[in-house]
């Protein structure tokens, strides 16, 4: 088994296009996986301090955003002695490159953790075109 | 120590503002400091210490939490998700596999009263300091 690596510290998030946030409190890039199956493209993000409550999926055309937000719970009485993490929302933001079908996604949170299951659509999972060779010119010999 | 400071000077702070400003100058103008997986977070009362991390997507039972006198080390593993035929890694950025991390506490703590909860992936570790520890009030008396 792998052991995590040392450097596997939260990244900040670039800064969005269309601007800055108004909010400052820090935004971060979730890590994620994404693994695609014969039907459904895969997404899973690691989003610690996130529930079903305080994410946001948005699928704008092709553009797949995820928005996290997180209550920061600073202790009463507490000072912080010790940090080597902050915390923030998260955001990512894809271009999918395959038609998903929209209204057949499906999303669930569980221990910080987002997975999201977006179903391929019927026009992509048939896009397989046979090439067929044109009568005998399809193979070009080269030792003539 | 930086905090203790500030706030004896009666400044009003906002730790996250803070911390991030701190978090940005360690990692903008120094060598970046590479900091032992997982991150941790120590807050600390008169009379208590808790401790955070981040560690998505772990069952509970495999975190293992222990404590001599004032060193708290925590011991877990994450597995990867199974990959099946037909399935195809677009990408792979979430770690997975074992992790140690030991951790000195700022005093010893009472050992049989510390109280663990896992809750929206983050791990919070409250540990009462120990009885034996504690500052004592010294009455002073009138002759």
């Amino acid at each position: 088994m792998t052991e995590p690596k040392k450097e596997m510290q939260k990244q900040e998030a670039k800064t969005p296009q269309q601007g800055e946030r108004t909010s400052d409190r820090p935004l971060y890039a979730p890590y994620v996986d994404i693994l695609e199956k014969e039907n459904d493209i895969i997404v899973i993000a690691d989003m610690p301090g996130v529930d079903e409550n305080s994410v946001d999926i948005t699928l704008d055309k092709n553009v797949l955003t995820i928005y996290g937000r997180v209550e920061a719970e600073i202790p009463q009485n507490f000072r912080l002695a010790k940090s080597e993490y902050g915390v923030g929302d998260y955001q990512r933001v894809f271009t999918l490159t395959d038609e998903v079908d929209r209204d057949k996604i499906h999303a669930t949170v569980k221990n910080g953790v987002l997975k999201l299951i977006l179903p391929k659509a019927e026009m992509a999972k048939t896009r397989k075109i046979q090439v067929k060779a044109e009568g005998e010119g399809g193979i070009i010999d080269l030792t003539k | 120590m930086l905090w203790y400071d500030l706030d004896k000077l009666g400044r009003w702070l906002d730790p996250w503002r803070e911390f991030e400003r701190m978090n940005r100058f360690s990692s903008g103008y120094m060598t970046p400091q590479t900091i032992e997986f997982p991150a941790m977070n120590v807050w600390v009362a008169a009379d208590r210490a808790m401790v955070t991390t981040e560690l998505p997507g772990i069952d509970p039972k495999d975190i293992d939490i222990s404590v001599v006198n004032d060193a708290l080390t925590l011991r877990g593993s994450r597995q990867p998700d199974g990959l099946i035929e037909s399935e195809s890694y677009h990408r792979r950025e979430r770690w997975h596999g074992q992790f140690t991390k030991t951790l000195e506490l700022p005093f010893p703590v009472e050992v049989n009263k510390i109280d663990a909860k896992y809750a929206k992936g983050v791990l919070a570790i409250s540990l009462p300091r120990a009885e034996a520890d504690k500052p004592r009030k010294i009455l002073i008396k009138s002759e």
